[in-house]
C-alpha cells in the first residue's frame, strides 16, 4: 500500500463520540431539532402551496409566497441543522506551498528552453514561415468575422454605394413633404403656438436619423415676415411662425422630446441637454456640444408644409469624419 | 444497507477514476466561519437562478426585430404595430403561467447577482484577501464582473421596449465616439446607420444567452477551481496561523449551511419577483427611435456610467477636419476603461508600494492597512458620486431644485468628495488602531460604597461569549468510533486513519 502511505500520515487515535470537537452548537439539540423540523415541515407546506396556487391561479404573487415560503423555509431548517446539530469543530486542515522545488522548476524551463531551442533556432525558417502563416491567418479572418456585420461609413456626403452608409445624408430634400409618422400631411395651420410635432419626409416615416421635431412659435400668416430667428442667416429657414430641428440630440442622439413653451427650450430626458429653439437650437445646458442641425422649411400655396433643403450638417452626436 | 451500497458504488468509480483520495480531502475541506465570506455565495447562487431563470424565459422570448400586430391578452396594446422581442415579451409575462414571476425574478437575480459581485469585492479588497498567491483570482473575478455587467445591460436591452431602446441608442452613439474606428464599429455593430437593419436584438440575444454566459461560467469555473487548490483566507485568531485553515468542514456542515443559503437566496430573488415590480414594459410601451419618456435611468450597476456622462462638460473636439466627441468618449469609454485597469492590477500596484511578496493567507483587518483602506474608499465615493449623478434630473425634481445646482453639485462633488474620503478614512484607520482594547467588549464595573464611605470596584465576570474559550482546532476524524477510545485498540475496532 505504497500509494496510501503517501497520503495517509499514519492512524490517528480514533474520535469518539464525545470528542467536543464533535458536538452540536446548539445548547439544547432537541429543541434545536424541533426548530429546524417546524421550519422544514412549513418548507414542504410552502411548496405543496405553490403546486396548488399554480394550477388554480395565474397570479404571480401567490405563486412567489408560496415558493418563497417554501424556499426560505427550508433554507432556513437546513442551516440550522447544519450550523446547530452538526460538528463545528473547529478543525484545521494544513496548507502546503504552491511552488515546486527549484529542481522541477528549472527541469521545466529547460524542457522549453532547450527542447524548443533545438527546434525553432535551429530552424529559424520555419519558424518564421509559421509565424507569418498564422498571422496572416488571423488577419484575414477578421474581414468575414468584422466587415460582413455591416456597411461601413461612406468617406463623405458623396453619393452612397451599395455597400455604404453615410452617416452624413438624411433622406431630406428640397420639397420633401412633412408627414408625421402615420403618414399625415402636415399643414401650416395644424400647430397652435406652443405646439411641437415629429414629422419625417414622406415615405421614410418612423426613420431615425430623419426625425424632425417641428415647433410653433408664433402666429403669423403666410404675408407677414418670416419669425426673426436669432441664428444670423437662417431668417428664410422658418415659415409662419414654424421652425424645424433634427430631433436627435447631438450628445448620444436620444430623441430631444420634451418642450418647454415658457423658455422656448427643448430638453434631451437622457442627459439633460437643454437647447434654446429661439436662437438656432444652441445647447444652453448640459453635454450636448453642438446646437441642434436645423431643417429649412416652407409652405406651399395650398398650406402643405414641405423641406426647402436638407441638413447642412450630418445629424446626431458626434463621430471621427464629422468634420 | 445504504453505507454498503455507497461503498460498492465508490470502488466501482474509483477503480476508473482514482477519486477516493482527492474526493476524501474534498470532503474535509475546511471552511473558515465568517459571515464575509458568503457575498461570494450570494453572487454565485444568483448566478444559478439567473441561469435557471433564463432558461424559462428564453423558452418565449423570440430574439426578432420583425413587426406584428400585438393580439395578445394586454388590452392596451392589442392591435398595435409591435416588434415580435416587444410582443414575446409581454406575453411572457402576461399569457404565460409564472411567466410573469419567472421574468421579474430573473431581472431581480441580474441586480442582485451584480450587487453581490460589487459588495464580494468591497470585502477581498479591504481584508487584503487578493494579495498573493490570489492575484490571479483576483482578476478573473474583475473580468466576471465586467462581463456580468456587459451581460446585465445586454439582457435588458431584449425587450425592445422605450427604456432598453433609448439605452441600446445611446450605446451605438457611444460606439460612434471612438476616435478613427468609430464610425466603422458601429456600422458594423448594428449593420447599419442606427437603428441598424433589425440585427441588434438577434445579435444581442446571442450574446447574452450564450457567449458572455459561457465566458463566465468558464470563469467561475477557474474562480471555484482557484478557491479550492489555493484554499480560503482566514482572520486572525485562536490557531489560526498563515499555514493553515481552521472552520467547518465541506460535509456535512458546511454542505449544509450552504444549501439552506442557496435555498434563501433564491427565495429572497422569488419573493422580489413576486412582489417587487421591477421593468414593467408594458408600461413603457415598444420602443421607437422617435420616443422617449422622462426618468430615464439604466439599471444600477449602469448607473455610474450615465451618471459620467451627465456630468461631463460639453467638451467636443473639432480639428484637423475631424471631431472627437470627448463629452461622450471620455466618461464612456475611457473612464470605466481606466476604473476597470485599475481593478485589474491593484493587487501589482500595492506590492510594487509595499514591496510585499510574501505569501498571505491571513486577512487584514481593514483599519490596518490605512492607505488601502483610504483607497478603496475614495474608489467608493467617486462611483457613488457618478451613481447619484444619474439621477440628476429625478434629485431636481425631488428636492424642487433647479438642475443646474444639482449637475454642478456633482460636478463638485466628484472631484472633492474622494479626496476627503481618503484623508477621512485614513485618519480613522490610524485613530482605530491607536485605541486601545478596539473591538473588545468592555466589562461592567460594580463601584462600592461601603459602610465607612469608602468606595471600591468590582469588575463583573466576562459577558457570555466574551470569555469564550475555543477548542484547539483538530483535523476531520472520518471514522467516528462508537465505543469509548480506550477500549478502541482492538482487533475489529476501525482506526482513524488520514
Amino acid at each position: 500500500m505504497s500509494d496510501e502511505s503517501s497520503r495517509l500520515e499514519g492512524p490517528l487515535p480514533p474520535a469518539a463520540l464525545d470528542d467536543p470537537h464533535l458536538q452540536p452548537l446548539a445548547r439544547h439539540p432537541e429543541r434545536a431539532q424541533a426548530i429546524a423540523a417546524v421550519a422544514m415541515v412549513v418548507g414542504f407546506l410552502g411548496f405543496i402551496g405553490f403546486g396548488i396556487a399554480y394550477w388554480v391561479t395565474s397570479n404571480s404573487q401567490w405563486q412567489a409566497i408560496t415558493l418563497g415560503v417554501g424556499l426560505l423555509a427550508l433554507g432556513f431548517g437546513v442551516i440550522a441543522w447544519g450550523k446547530y446539530l452538526m460538528p463545528q469543530g473547529p478543525f484545521v486542515e494544513e496548507r502546503h506551498d504552491f511552488h515546486s522545488s527549484e529542481a522541477e522548476r528549472d527541469a521545466m524551463t529547460a524542457a522549453i528552453t532547450e527542447r524548443g531551442g533545438m527546434v525553432v533556432k535551429r530552424r529559424k525558417l520555419l519558424g518564421g514561415l509559421f509565424l507569418l502563416g498564422s498571422t496572416a491567418m488571423g488577419i484575414v479572418l477578421l474581414f468575414p468575422l468584422l466587415r460582413s456585420l455591416g456597411p461601413k461609413p461612406a468617406k463623405d456626403e458623396a453619393a452612397t454605394g451599395p455597400t455604404d452608409t453615410s452617416l452624413f445624408d438624411t433622406n431630406w430634400k428640397k420639397g420633401a413633404q412633412l408627414v408625421t409618422v402615420d403618414g399625415r400631411e402636415v399643414f401650416a395651420d395644424d400647430l397652435e403656438v406652443g405646439g411641437v410635432l415629429t414629422v419625417f419626409p414622406k415615405g421614410f416615416e418612423g426613420s431615425s436619423p430623419d426625425q424632425v421635431i417641428l415647433i410653433r412659435l408664433a402666429e403669423l400668416g403666410p404675408n407677414d415676415p418670416p419669425y426673426p430667428i436669432a441664428a444670423p442667416g437662417r431668417t428664410e429657414w422658418g415659415v409662419q411662425g414654424y421652425v424645424a430641428y433634427s430631433k436627435l440630440c447631438t450628445h448620444l442622439g436620444c430623441p430631444v422630446g420634451l418642450y418647454q413653451e415658457l423658455t422656448q427650450q427643448l430638453v434631451c430626458p437622457c442627459h439633460q441637454s437643454i437647447f434654446n429653439v429661439n436662437s438656432g437650437a444652441i445647447p444652453e445646458f448640459g453635454p450636448a456640444p453642438r446646437p441642434l442641425p436645423q431643417l429649412p422649411i416652407t409652405v406651399d400655396s395650398s398650406g402643405l408644409m414641405k423641406a426647402n433643403g436638407s441638413f447642412d450638417q450630418a445629424v446626431g452626436p458626434g463621430f471621427w469624419e464629422r468634420p | 444497507m445504504i453505507d454498503k451500497t455507497i461503498d460498492k458504488s465508490l470502488r466501482w468509480v474509483d477503480d476508473r477514476l482514482g477519486v477516493a483520495k482527492g474526493g476524501r480531502t474534498f470532503l474535509d475541506k475546511i471552511f473558515p466561519d465568517h459571515w464575509s465570506f458568503m457575498l461570494g455565495e450570494i453572487a454565485l447562487y444568483s448566478f444559478v437562478v439567473l441561469l435557471a431563470t433564463g432558461v424559462f424565459v428564453s423558452l418565449y422570448y423570440v430574439p426578432s426585430a420583425h413587426e406584428i400586430i400585438y393580439h395578445g391578452s394586454y388590452l392596451p396594446l392589442r392591435g398595435q404595430r409591435v416588434s415580435e422581442a416587444y410582443a414575446s415579451s409581454v406575453g411572457l409575462s402576461f399569457d404565460v403561467k409564472s411567466g410573469l414571476l419567472m421574468r421579474q425574478a430573473h431581472h431581480w437575480a441580474a441586480d442582485i447577482f451584480l450587487g453581490s459581485i460589487a459588495v464580494h469585492m468591497a470585502r477581498v479588497f479591504f481584508t487584503g484577501a487578493f494579495r498573493k498567491p490570489r492575484e490571479l483570482n483576483w482578476i478573473v473575478g474583475v473580468s466576471m464582473l465586467i462581463l456580468g455587467i456587459v451581460n446585465g445591460f445586454l439582457g435588458y436591452s431584449l425587450p425592445d421596449d422605450l427604456v432598453s431602446g433609448t439605452g441600446i441608442r445611446i450605446a451605438y452613439s457611444i460606439i460612434e465616439s471612438i476616435p478613427v474606428v468609430g464610425s466603422y464599429l458601429a456600422l458594423f455593430v448594428f449593420g447599419g446607420n442606427y437603428p441598424g437593419n433589425g440585427v441588434i436584438i438577434p445579435r444581442f440575444f446571442l450574446l447574452h444567452v450564450l457567449i458572455v454566459p459561457l465566458l463566465i461560467m468558464g470563469l467561475l469555473g477557474a474562480h471555484l477551481g482557484l478557491l479550492v487548490k489555493q484554499k480560503h483566507t482566514q482572520f486572525k485568531g485562536k490557531g489560526k496561523t498563515e499555514h493553515n485553515v481552521v472552520g467547518s468542514p465541506m460535509f456535512p456542515t458546511f454542505m449544509a449551511k450552504t444549501t439552506g443559503f442557496l435555498f434563501m437566496t433564491t427565495a429572497v430573488i422569488f419573493l422580489l419577483g413576486g412582489f417587487a415590480q421591477i421593468n414593467p414594459i408594458w408600461q413603457f410601451g415598444q420602443y421607437e427611435p422617435f420616443q422617449i419618456s422622462y426618468a430615464v435611468q439604466p439599471d444600477w450597476y449602469m448607473g455610474w456610467l450615465d451618471g459620467a456622462l451627465r456630468v461631463m462638460p460639453s467638451w467636443e473636439f473639432v480639428g484637423f477636419g475631424h471631431t472627437i466627441p470627448l463629452e461622450v468618449f471620455l466618461p464612456a469609454v475611457i473612464f470605466p476603461g481606466l476604473i476597470f485597469n485599475i481593478l485589474l492590477v491593484w493587487p501589482f500596484i500595492e506590492s510594487r508600494h509595499t514591496k510585499d511578496l510574501a505569501y498571505h493567507n491571513l486577512l487584514d483587518r481593514p483599519r490596518d492597512r490605512p492607505k488601502r483602506t483610504a483607497a478603496g474608499a475614495a474608489m467608493l465615493m467617486l462611483l457613488g458620486m457618478t451613481f447619484f449623478a444619474s439621477s440628476t434630473d429625478v434629485m431636481a425634481n425631488f428636492f424642487a431644485l433647479p438642475l443646474k445646482s444639482v449637475l454642478w453639485f456633482f460636478r463638485f462633488a466628484m472631484v472633492i468628495s474622494p479626496i476627503v474620503a481618503y484623508f477621512v478614512t485614513y485618519k480613522i484607520c490610524n485613530e482605530m488602531r491607536a485605541a486601545e482594547g478596539i473591538g473588545k467588549r468592555k466589562r461592567a464595573v460594580i463601584i462600592e460604597r461601603s459602610s465607612t464611605g469608602s468606595y471600591s470596584t468590582v469588575e463583573t465576570e466576562p459577558r457570555p461569549g466574551d470569555g469564550h474559550e475555543e477548542l484547539e482546532a483538530i483535523p476531520v476524524p472520518a471514522f467516528i468510533d462508537m465505543v469509548p477510545p480506550e477500549l478502541a485498540t482492538g482487533e475489529g475496532v476501525r482506526r482513524v486513519m488520514r
